[in-house]
């Protein structure tokens, strides 16, 4: 696979060059060189945090880089913004799209788009018009007078693109618009967006679809750890190119240093649905088990996990634990029945960011704290000591607020509150997401010791090589159902991506999937 | 209307959340004196020092304890039910209807007295009023969703109606004399509601500062979120401070009617803004998480004192609401200042 | 033409007319003697001081805020204007009255800016400046009353004499801010920014929305209207007094803004469901001392109206939520 630039000077629209981004100091991307052209379909491909859409996002001007510069028809350009982006032509359609609620169809086509004095008067007939002109320009039937609350997402985006035809844009960035669509609804897009590019305007359009990008696009362009792997036409590649170009990272030399005896069941679900969210999901996990839930974002594992731990309830199916069955509605009785659940939004939903990092540590064991129901400092200041050594918390004070923690250490602080409750069951949702690399071998070396102590662990996440690296056994999901089993085994990251990546139509396990699926 | 109204389908300003933090080493403490000085509390206390050495300069009567004990009869009420309000905007709620549910439930005892139920019975009608009203309240906010800081608006209207429907345009009055001017009664040499006040702060502050459900309060109002996948049952505890603040409305309402030996419908009127007053002075933040029950006691004295102070010095009442309403707006951006600083 | 009465069926102001309708007949049934002409000149004259500040009010509940000076605002105008009535009689009625408007503008802007500026929750800033405003009634009054004799004759006329069919000049006013509420509302591009504003406060600056313009905006006009209302206050009644003009008008105005379907949610409202609203809380409290009931059920009505609009709001919102979730899953 080699890097190959297209010739600049064909049609080129805009060229990036040297495209680098940084948050916080950790840099996202680096260095992206990339030409999209006038009329072409442009895939931009990745695993999650690859960077593409951080890419797309400084494209539509909703960051800035850090360094680089981008150039339209060879003049360099400050986007700056998305309301100046808008203004040289580049639209960026959110999965979510931008929507004003209460105001109808046509004044959110032109809404913003008007320079007449803000006194001026609006033209509803002339708006109205033009918003069903556009709707025809497109071949999609919108009452545009109608209020665009209630619209389905997919009537959402065409508002959106619609308002991109009007203002003539001529590079259209689509953030995964197919995810909350039906087939029928991806048919319709699909030949809008080829209608577009045969009018001369440029689509890039990000998918987790493979299928989709063969269907659709002209050229693809590869991200990985935010470096951009190659850029290559479509028809030249195959699935499996795609997916090492994808995948290609080293496996950390990470080894499970400790094996735990695998014992009876712990945690049993069957056939778990939430409308909406996920559909007949069946896991079990034993005691000293790690299970992996592998899947893109988007294709329900943070749901699944939210229900099981009764933030957000299934509508249908079973939970057992310890091999009987129990009904779970708030995290008070998930708690009671000995699980713990490390989220995956950390600043939302784990800590309590202005409040001392004893308090965070001790939030879920009140009655350890408060053995007459009030809270004696010194039993607290002592249980969350012995955590500061387990898990070597690294602070200036068990009294500081914990914001002021860097992300591995709040982390361990998390961990440490479910440590108390003493849980048989631990669900973990991307535990080293945000966190430095040194600290999170130390995660992968907790994960597997209280493996060995017996705890049954299910644990999210989107890396691979820490899946690969750390389960027994790896579920994995796309477009809310598992899609297949993997043993430690026989588990490759090509095994996993393939079945993550979700196939137009059907979901079952294709053919060369299945040779990888444990028959268990 | 607050911060807490979610915003509808945009992406453009979450897109960073998704980012990684940078790695940062173990975190530098801020010195202790820090700490401490730039609680919002301190600066209660300071104003609280201020005012009070201006006011013994309007007259001397203000080195006499007892002239301001006696003054503070009539803001203890209000003060009561400040402190269970903080309690509330710490758990990241508001309550704006308790001075109507002390009217409302003031005219439930009076007008059950005057109908011949004994006045124990009265008394115990009108705190479970108190309650119901509470319990109203707390549906509506934790069933229904409804943004606490616009539906006890209705609710404030709503309670207010109901007194004067109950007690018309009259006063009640002819309760026996065991129960009125208990502003002129003496524990300790200290009016009995002021008694009750102070008993009523070591209570709550005890509670908040010490009990895992005070502890849990807190919780609840820096992240509602993290507070329930901790197991923390954010809904039932919200509830119980709704119904704990009907309960002490009822309370202040009693205390009233006693002071002035007669209860009408527009009792308290106004005495929300004196109520939220109290908490934002003392400190308290407004969108929850932060605040003392000691900042709010140090708040009550410190309006007893100015609003006496103005009293003495000859400042008409219908004066202080200037005073008021200038304070309750510096102190929220005062304390919103403070708290932002530390937020860092 | 079929499907214009088809929307408007399907409309919120549909239902609060029909309730108004409902409303007549019952009472009209119960009292024949409501269902006459002095009923609906009573009516008229109810409403025209709500119906102004209901105009500001509606516009700062579109914006997603909420004011709860109102009150405080029209008696300062209305006590600033009888003081200029009463101590400067040699001036034309008209600069008191212009004088009202301005302040009310000014002390709107004050809210406004408190907001924009310290990020702070509108219905704290406007609890604080409610009692603020007052005071400044209080200073600048000495805490006097402004007699009957001082308040000009054309003024008070302007409640009493009709220029057209008996309608008193005070109600051709209140319609005539309506109506060019509604215009700017819904006819000029400020206008339709208040309800994007409202109805998305963050993607609202991609639209090129200037937000704080538009929060300064709104305060403003309703402080101004609510200065409006003070001048028309002392029309009406003949006399300002500090301690109870404009006292609890606030929560007055409130209800019938929210009755009238405007969402505290921001981003909904119209004119005419809020000039429908005005009417239907303007007709109960006519209604009610006709019926025998005695007027201080009009504010257990207002709150429980409140209440129940805030219910019903919610209801609406749940359920297009769910129909958009259903959309998505049945996917």
């Amino acid at each position: 696979m080699t890097i190959s630039s297209p010739p600049s000077d064909a049609g080129v629209f805009i060229s990036a060059r040297g495209i680098s981004k940084q948050f916080a100091g950790v840099e996202v991307l680096s260095d992206v060189d990339l030409d999209l052209k006038s009329g072409e379909i442009h895939a931009l491909l990745g695993e999650n945090g690859a960077g593409k859409s951080t890419f797309a996002k400084i494209l539509a001007g909703v960051h800035t880089p850090t360094r680089g510069t981008l150039a339209i028809n060879g003049k360099q350009v400050d986007v700056g913004s998305p309301l100046n982006a808008q203004r040289l032509g580049i639209t960026l359609i959110h999965q979510e799209p931008i929507s004003f609620p209460d105001l109808s169809v046509a004044e959110n086509l032109v809404l913003g788009r008007s320079q007449d004095a803000v006194l001026g008067r609006v033209r509803w007939a002339d708006i109205e018009a033009r918003a069903r002109e556009l709707m025809d320009m497109l071949g999609i039937r919108i009452d545009v007078t109608r209020s665009m609350r209630g619209l389905s997402i997919a009537d959402q985006q065409m508002v959106e693109i619609a308002r991109a035809l009007d203002s003539d844009a001529r590079l259209i960035i689509m953030d995964e618009p197919t995810a909350p669509l039906t087939p029928k609804e991806v048919a319709t897009l699909f030949e809008i967006a080829r209608k577009l590019r045969d009018e001369g305007r440029t689509i890039v359009f990000i998918s987790h679809r493979l299928e989709e990008v063969r269907a659709l696009c002209d050229r693809a362009t590869v991200f990985r750890d935010g470096v951009l792997v190659g850029t290559e036409v479509v028809e030249s590649l195959n699935d499996d190119d795609i997916i090492r170009m994808m995948i290609g990272r080293p496996v950390k030399d990470y080894k499970h240093a400790m094996e735990a005896d695998i014992g009876d069941v712990a945690l049993e679900v069957r056939n778990l649905s939430l409308r909406g969210a996920f559909q007949d999901v069946s896991i079990t996990v034993r005691k000293g088990e790690i299970v992996g839930l592998a899947g893109l974002v988007g294709a329900g594992r943070t749901d699944v996990a939210r229900a099981i731990f009764g933030v957000a309830p299934a509508d249908s199916g079973t939970i057992h634990v310890a091999g009987s069955q129990v009904t779970i509605d708030d995290p008070s009785q998930a708690i009671e029945l000995g699980l713990a659940f490390v989220p995956e939004d950390r600043a939302t939903a784990g800590i309590f960011g202005t409040m001392s990092v004893e308090n965070n540590i001790s939030a879920a064991v009140p009655d350890k704290i408060a053995p007459r129901g009030f809270i004696r400092a010194a039993l607290e200041r002592q249980l969350a000591r012995a955590s500061l050594e387990q898990l070597k918390i690294r602070l200036a004070s068990l009294r500081q607020p914990i914001m002021e923690l860097s992300g591995g250490n709040q982390q361990k602080a998390i961990l440490a509150r479910w440590l108390h409750t003493d849980p048989s069951v631990l669900i973990l949702d991307e535990p080293t997401r945000g966190i430095d690399v040194g600290v999170k071998a130390e995660f992968y070396d907790m994960i597997g010791a209280l493996a060995a102590e017996g705890k049954a662990i299910l644990l999210i996440s989107s890396e691979l090589p820490e899946l690969l690296a750390l389960c027994d056994r790896i579920l994995v999901m796309a477009e809310g159902e598992l899609t297949a089993e993997v043993l430690r085994a026989d588990a490759t990251q090509e095994l996993i991506m393939q079945a993550a990546v979700p196939r137009t139509g059907s979901h079952a396990a294709s053919p060369n999937l299945m040779q990888g699926v444990a028959a268990r | 209307m607050t911060d807490k109204i979610s915003t509808e389908g945009l992406s453009a300003s979450q897109t960073a959340t998704g980012e990684q933090p940078a790695p940062k080493g173990a975190a530098e403490l801020r010195p202790m004196w820090q700490v401490i000085l730039i609680r919002p509390e301190v600066m209660t206390f300071v104003l609280l020092l201020i005012a009070f050495a201006v006011a013994t300069q309007l007259s001397p009567f203000f080195a006499d304890a007892t002239f301001i004990l006696e003054s503070a009869t009539f803001y203890v009420e209000y003060a009561i039910i400040a402190l269970v309000l903080t309690l509330i905007i710490i758990a990241g709620e508001i309550d704006l209807s308790p001075a109507a549910m002390m009217a409302f439930s003031a005219c439930v005892f009076a007008a059950l007295f005057k109908l011949g139920l004994p006045i124990g019975l009265a008394m115990v009608a009108s705190v479970i009023t108190g309650a119901l009203m509470g319990i109203f309240n707390g549906i509506l906010v934790l069933r229904f969703k409804l943004p606490s800081i616009i539906v006890t608006i209705g609710t404030l209207t709503l309670y207010r109606g109901l007194a004067q429907v109950l007690a018309g345009d009259r006063s009640i009055s002819g309760f026996p004399t065991w129960f009125i001017g208990i502003d002129w009664k003496y524990w300790f040499g200290v009016p009995i509601p002021v008694v009750l006040f102070l008993i009523a702060t070591v209570v709550l502050a005890v509670f908040l500062a010490f009990t895992v459900t005070g502890r849990q309060i807190y919780q609840i109002g820096t992240s509602p979120e993290a507070a329930r996948h901790a197991g923390i049952r954010v809904q039932r505890i919200k509830m119980g401070l709704f119904v704990l603040l009907g309960v002490a409305s009822s309370f202040a309402g009693m205390l009233t009617a006693s002071r002035l030996a007669s209860v009408r419908y527009d009792m308290a009127t106004g005495g929300e803004l004196q109520m939220v007053l109290m908490v934002m002075l003392g400190g308290t933040y407004i969108f929850g998480g932060r605040g003392s029950i000691a900042g709010t006691f140090l708040a009550a004295w410190l309006l007893i004192v100015i609003a006496t102070g103005m009293n003495v010095a000859n400042i008409q009442i219908t004066s202080q609401l200037i005073v008021m309403g200038f304070l309750l707006i510096v102190s929220i951006i005062a304390t919103n200042a403070i708290y932002a600083r530390t937020q860092r | 033409m079929s499907r214009f009465f088809n929307e408007l069926l399907h409309r919120r102001e549909a239902g609060i007319f029909l309730m108004i309708v409902l409303i007549a007949i019952v009472v009209g049934f119960i009292e024949p003697r409501f269902i006459s002409v002095e009923t609906l000149r009573i009516t008229a004259l109810a409403i025209p001081l709500i119906l102004i500040a209901a105009m500001g009010q509606m516009m700062v509940l579109v914006a997603r805020h909420v004011d709860l000076s109102i009150g405080s605002i029209l008696a300062f105008s209305s006590i600033v204007a009888g003081m200029i009535f009463r101590d400067m009689p040699e001036l034309p009625v008209i600069v008191g009255v212009l004088v009202a408007i301005a302040l009310g503008a000014a002390l709107g802007l004050f809210n406004g800016v408190l907001v924009v500026l310290f990020r702070l929750p509108s219905i704290i800033v406007t609890l604080g400046t409610l009692s603020l405003f007052r005071g400044f009634v209080f200073l600048v009054s000495g805490a006097r009353q402004v007699d009957p004799q001082f308040i000009p004759r054309s003024l008070i006329q302007m409640s009493q004499t009709s220029p057209i069919f008996g309608i008193p000049w005070l109600v051709i006013i209140a319609f005539v801010v309506a109506f060019v509420t509604y215009l700017f509302l819904d006819h000029t591009r400020l206008g339709r920014q208040i309800y994007a504003l409202g109805s998305n406060p963050v993607a609202a600056p991609l639209r090129g929305i200037n937000v704080v313009r538009v929060t300064l905006l709104v305060f403003s006009l309703s402080g101004a209207l609510a200065g409006l209302a003070g001048v028309m206050y002392a029309s009406r009644f003949g006399y300002v007094n500090p301690g109870i003009t404009g006292v609890g008008f606030e929560f007055t105005v409130i209800a019938a803004v929210v009755v009238g379907g405007v969402s505290i949610n921001g981003g909904v409202g119209t004119v005419l469901g809020t000039v429908l609203g005005v009417l239907l809380l303007g007709m109960v409290s006519v209604a009610l001392p006709i019926l025998g009931v005695s007027a201080f059920w009009q504010d257990v009505f207002n709150g429980a109206v409140i209440v129940l609009a805030l219910l019903i709001d919610r209801t609406v919102r749940e359920r297009s939520i769910r129909a958009m979730a259903e959309a998505r899953s049945t996917a």
